[in-house]
C-alpha cells in the first residue's frame, strides 16, 4: 500500500489529470465532427435545436443522478417515476378542466402537483434506502416495477391524453422559449448550472463525494450521512418532476411506454461523464457531455443512413462500456 | 539464538539494488541479505525505503538497478506469484484473505485440492487443520475469515504461508494490531519458524520487539542502509538515532499538571455486549490513558463519548449533558474523537488534503458556498503547525506515509480547538521522530488547559504519557492507576483481569 502509493505519486500527473477531465469532451467533439461530414444539415439550427430539447429530460434528471451515484447510491425507478408523474398530472388537469376550465391556473396546478409528486417519488425512495435500510438497488428496483405498473393501470393499458384544448395552452412550455431557445433547452441548462455550482462548491456537494468515497469517515467527521443521503433522492425525486413538466407539453399525453429506459441513460450518461459508480466522485458537467454524447449518437444514426438507427441502443451500449474500461483503467493500482 | 545458522549462505539477497519512480530514486545501492534460520529486522521511519525494499524481495517490484539474488543465481521475478512459487511470501500490514469464504478455503485459494474435476473438500480441510495444529491456533478450519480476530487472521496468513514450502517469509508490521500478549503468541510461531531455517523479514515499529524477538537488525534512512549488525551488538537508543539520524533525546515529554476544574464527567455509561456502567472524570489540564487489550471496550467507551454510538448513561462537558448518539452535538460542545482507524474511518484516502481536513467544519468555511480561498489558507496554517510533509499540496491523502496522515487526522480533528480530545492510539503504525512530535503536541495541549484521553495499546505510551490511567477488560472499567503507580506491571495486571473484577466497576 505504502508503495505503491509513492509509485501513484512519482508519476507524470499531469498527462493522466488532463485526460481523465478532458476525455469525455474530445469523444463529444469527434462526434460532432463525425456528425459535420456525413450531414451538412447536422449544425443546423433546426437539428441542434431539437438535439438539445430532447435531450433535456434525461438532461435534467442526470443532474439529479450525478448527485445520487456520488453519494453512493443508484436509482433505477426514474424512468417509471417520470411516467407516473406524468399520468398523474395528466388526470387532475383533465379533472380539473371539467370544473375550472381552461386556464393557466389549471397549469400551474398541475406543474405544482408534478413537482410535489416527482419529490415525494424521491422521499418515498430515500426513506426506504436510509431509514428502514434496505440496499438502494432493491429499492428503487420494486419502486420502478410499481410506478411502471401503476401508470399502466392509470391509463387502463392505452394512452392517457390531456384535452386539446389544454394541451394547445401548455404547449408553448416545449415548444416555445426566448431569442430562439426553447424553454426546455434553457431549464436543462439552468438546473446544470446550479448541480454544477451545489456539486463544487457547497457542504451539501462535498458531503455527497466525503459519503460515497467512505461513509464511516463521513460519519466520524460528523456528517448526517442519512439526511444527505435522503437529500440526493428527494432532489432527483423534484427533478424528475421538473422534467415531467416540461415533457407533457411536447406530447400532451403519457403511456405505459413513457420513460422508458430512460433511468438506464441517465445512468449511463453520468458514468460516461466521469463521475465514479460505486460513488466518491462526481462531476455535473461531465453527465451534461455525457447526456449530449447519447443524444448525438442517435441523431446522427437518424441523419445517416450508413448504420440502422435500429442499432442505437447497441452503439450506445458500446460507448457506455468503453466510457466504464477506461474509467477502469485510470483507477487501478491504487 | 540462531547462532548456528547465521554463517550460511543467503537464500535471497540485494547487491547494491536502487529503486527509482520517474525521476526519483527513492533507494539507493542497498546491500542485503536473508539467511535460512534468521529473523532479519528492517527498520526505518516512514518513507524511509522499508515497503519498497521488501516490494522488491517479495517480487511485488522490480529493481531498477542492483542485483537480487535467490540462492546464489540472478532472480528476477516477474510477479509475486512467481516469487511464492519459490517459498517466497509477504504478508501484508492489510490482510489478503477473502473475509467471507472459510479458513480452509482462503488457504488452498488459487491452488485448490482437486479429485478429478470436483473439489476435495475434506483433504483441504484435513491439511488445514495439520497447519494450524502446527501453529498451535485453535479455530475451526471451515470458520468464515470474517469471524475471525485479528490476531487469528494473521495466523491463517502464517498456515498459508506455510502450506507452500515456505522458506523466506517477510512481515510487514506484524503487531501493530495485536496486543501485547497477542504479540507473544506470534513470537512463539515466528521463533518456531525460525528453528526450522525459515529466513525470516521482520518490520516494525517497536524496537523492543526488534532486540526481543530479532538476530539481525538493518536500518534504512532516506533509501540508503545506514547500519546493519547482529540485535545483540546494537542498543535500541543505537537504533533509533540510525532510524532519525539525529540523538533522541527523551521520548516523552514532562507530564503536564491537572488543574482543579473537572471538565468532563461520564457516569454508568453502557453500550449493549461491549460497555457496561463504565464512568470516568477528565480535568482541564490532565492526561487521561486508558488501558485494556483490544476488545476490551475501550474504543466502543470512547466512541459512545463522542457521540458515535448508541448508549445508556450520562456524559457532561462543562455540567452541560451530550446527547446519545449526536457527534455533532459533542463536537460543537467542544468534544472530539481521533479514531485508531486512520485510514477506515479518519481519512479519506482519494482526497486531497484541503477536502479531508475541513470536513467536520465545512460550515465555517462558507454558506452556502465554500470558501475555497479560507480552506487554503486553513490548511496550509494546519501543514505550517503540525509540520506535515507534503511533497505537493494537492496530493491524494493515501499517498502520504502514515505519520502524516495522522498529522493531518490530528489537525483535522483539532480544526475548531476543541476543549476535550480523546485520542485513540495516537501512533499507530508511525516512525519514532513523527511519534515524539505527537507526544509533544499532547503534552502542548494538556499544558494550555486542553484535556485529554489517550487510548493506547502500548504500554510505554500511556506510562510516558499518562498521569492517571483507567484499565479496561471485558466492558468494565476494572481499575485506576495515579501517579507513580502508572506502571506497566499495574496495568498489565488490571487488563488481564487479575486483581478487581467487575463489582469493581461501578
Amino acid at each position: 500500500m505504502t508503495m505503491s502509493s509513492a509509485k501513484t505519486t512519482e508519476k507524470p500527473r499531469g498527462a493522466k489529470l488532463d485526460l481523465k477531465v478532458i476525455g469525455p469532451i474530445v469523444a463529444l467533439i469527434v462526434l460532432i465532427l463525425i456528425g459535420m461530414s456525413l450531414n451538412p444539415n447536422f449544425l443546423s439550427y433546426a437539428n441542434i435545436t431539437n438535439v438539445l430539447a430532447r435531450s433535456a429530460f434525461i438532461g435534467i434528471i442526470a443532474v439529479g443522478m450525478t448527485f445520487v451515484i456520488t453519494a453512493g447510491g443508484l436509482d433505477l425507478s426514474v424512468g417509471s417515476m417520470a411516467a407516473f408523474v406524468a399520468g398523474l398530472m395528466i388526470l387532475t388537469m383533465n379533472l380539473l378542466t371539467d370544473s375550472m376550465g381552461i386556464g393557466v391556473d389549471v397549469i400551474l396546478i398541475g406543474i405544482a402537483l408534478s413537482l410535489v409528486a416527482g419529490l415525494i417519488a424521491g422521499l418515498v425512495n430515500g426513506l426506504l434506502i436510509t431509514k428502514v435500510g434496505i440496499e438502494a438497488f432493491i429499492v428503487t428496483l420494486g419502486t420502478m416495477g410499481i410506478y411502471r405498473s401503476l401508470i399502466t393501470w392509470l391509463a387502463d393499458g392505452g394512452t392517457l391524453s390531456l384535452g386539446f384544448e389544454m394541451r394547445e395552452l401548455y404547449r408553448p412550455v416545449y415548444y416555445g422559449g426566448i431569442f430562439g431557445v426553447t424553454w426546455p433547452i434553457i431549464a436543462f441548462f439552468v438546473v446544470a448550472l446550479l448541480g454544477e455550482i451545489v456539486m463544487r462548491h457547497t457542504a451539501f456537494g462535498r458531503h455527497c463525494a466525503a459519503i460515497g468515497s467512505n461513509e464511516k469517515v463521513a460519519r466520524y467527521s460528523a456528517v448526517s450521512v442519512l439526511k444527505v443521503r435522503l437529500a440526493t433522492y428527494t432532489l432527483l425525486g423534484l427533478l424528475v418532476g421538473f422534467a415531467v413538466v416540461m415533457y407533457v407539453p411536447r406530447l400532451g399525453s403519457a403511456s405505459s411506454s413513457t420513460g422508458l429506459l430512460w433511468e438506464l441513460e441517465a445512468i449511463a450518461a453520468v458514468i460516461i461523464g466521469g463521475t465514479l459508480l460505486k460513488g466518491g466522485f462526481g462531476r455535473v458537467w461531465g453527465t451534461v457531455v455525457g447526456v449530449l454524447i447519447l443524444s448525438l449518437i442517435g441523431n446522427i444514426l437518424n441523419l445517416t443512413d450508413f448504420v440502422s438507427p435500429y442499432l442505437n441502443g447497441a452503439i450506445q451500449g458500446v460507448v457506455i462500456i468503453l466510457a466504464v474500461v477506461l474509467q477502469r483503467s485510470r483507477s487501478t493500482d491504487r | 539464538m540462531g547462532g548456528a545458522y547465521a554463517m550460511t549462505s543467503p537464500i535471497l539477497a540485494l547487491e547494491g539494488v536502487s529503486k527509482s519512480f520517474g525521476p526519483i530514486e527513492i533507494l539507493h545501492s542497498v546491500d542485503f541479505a536473508l539467511r535460512p534460520g534468521e529473523i532479519h529486522a528492517l527498520i526505518g521511519e516512514n518513507g524511509a525505503g522499508k515497503s519498497t525494499t521488501m516490494k522488491i524481495i517479495a517480487g511485488y517490484l522490480d529493481a531498477s538497478g542492483g542485483k537480487v539474488t535467490c540462492d546464489g543465481a540472478p532472480a528476477t521475478f516477474t510477479s509475486s506469484r512467481e516469487a511464492e512459487a519459490r517459498g517466497i511470501v509477504m504478508i501484508h500490514q492489510e490482510f489478503n484473505l477473502a473475509e467471507h469464504l472459510g479458513v480452509d478455503q482462503n488457504i488452498f485459494l488459487g491452488r485448490e485440492i482437486k479429485k478429478g474435476w470436483r473439489l476435495d473438500h475434506a483433504a483441504m480441510r484435513q491439511k488445514t487443520q495439520e497447519l494450524l495444529d502446527q501453529l498451535n491456533c485453535r479455530i475451526d478450519p471451515s470458520q468464515p475469515v470474517s469471524s475471525l480476530s485479528v490476531p487469528d487472521k494473521q495466523m491463517v496468513e502464517i498456515a498459508k504461508a506455510l502450506s507452500r514450502d515456505l522458506r523466506v517469509l517477510i512481515m510487514d508490521e506484524p503487531t501493530a494490531v495485536l496486543t501485547e500478549r497477542e504479540c507473544e503468541i506470534l513470537f512463539q510461531q515466528v521463533e518456531r519458524l525460525r528453528d526450522q531455517g525459515v529466513a525470516i523479514l521482520y518490520t516494525s515499529h517497536k524496537l523492543s520487539e526488534v532486540k526481543r524477538i530479532c538476530d539481525r537488525v538493518s536500518v534504512l534512512r532516506d533509501g540508503a542502509m545506514v547500519k546493519s549488525g547482529p540485535v545483540s551488538e546494537i542498543s535500541e537508543d543505537e537504533m533509533a538515532t540510525a532510524m532519525v539520524g539525529r540523538e533522541l533525546t527523551d521520548l516523552y515529554p514532562a507530564k503536564a499538571i491537572p488543574q482543579d476544574k473537572i471538565l468532563l464527567e461520564v457516569e454508568n455509561l453502557s453500550v449493549p455486549g461491549k460497555v457496561d456502567h463504565a464512568s470516568l472524570h477528565l480535568r482541564r489540564g490532565e492526561v487521561l490513558g486508558i488501558g485494556g487489550l483490544v476488545g476490551s471496550g475501550r474504543t466502543e467507551f470512547a466512541e459512545a463519548i463522542a457521540g458515535l454510538r448508541k448508549r445508556s448513561g450520562q456524559v457532561r462537558l462543562n455540567g452541560q449533558e451530550l446527547p446519545a448518539d449526536d457527534v455533532r452535538a459533542a463536537m460543537n460542545a467542544g468534544l472530539v474523537y481521533l479514531t485508531e482507524d486512520r485510514k477506515g474511518a479518519g481519512l479519506l484516502l482519494e482526497k486531497g488534503l484541503r477536502e479531508n481536513l475541513t470536513l467536520p467544519y465545512l460550515e465555517q468555511f462558507g454558506r452556502p458556498l465554500i470558501d475555497r480561498h479560507s480552506e487554503e489558507a486553513a490548511l496550509e496554517k494546519a501543514i505550517a503547525d503540525f509540520a506535515i510533509r507534503v511533497p505537493s499540496p494537492d496530493m491524494l491523502v493515501g499517498n502520504l506515509s502514515g505519520g502524516n496522515q495522522q498529522k493531518l487526522l490530528l489537525a483535522k480533528t483539532l480544526l475548531n480547538d476543541p476543549q476535550v480530545i480523546i485520542i485513540d492510539e495516537p501512533t499507530r503504525g508511525i516512525d519514532i521522530g513523527t511519534k515524539q512530535q505527537i507526544y509533544d503536541l499532547i503534552a502542548k495541549l494538556a499544558a494550555d488547559g486542553h484535556a485529554i484521553i489517550v487510548i493506547s495499546s502500548e504500554m510505554p505510551e500511556l506510562i510516558g504519557l499518562a498521569s492517571r490511567a483507567l484499565v479496561m477488560h471485558a466492558g468494565h472499567v476494572v481499575g485506576e492507576v495515579a501517579g507513580e503507580e502508572v506502571t506497566e506491571q499495574n496495568i498489565v495486571r488490571l487488563a488481564m483481569g487479575l486483581t478487581g473484577h467487575g463489582e469493581d466497576a461501578a
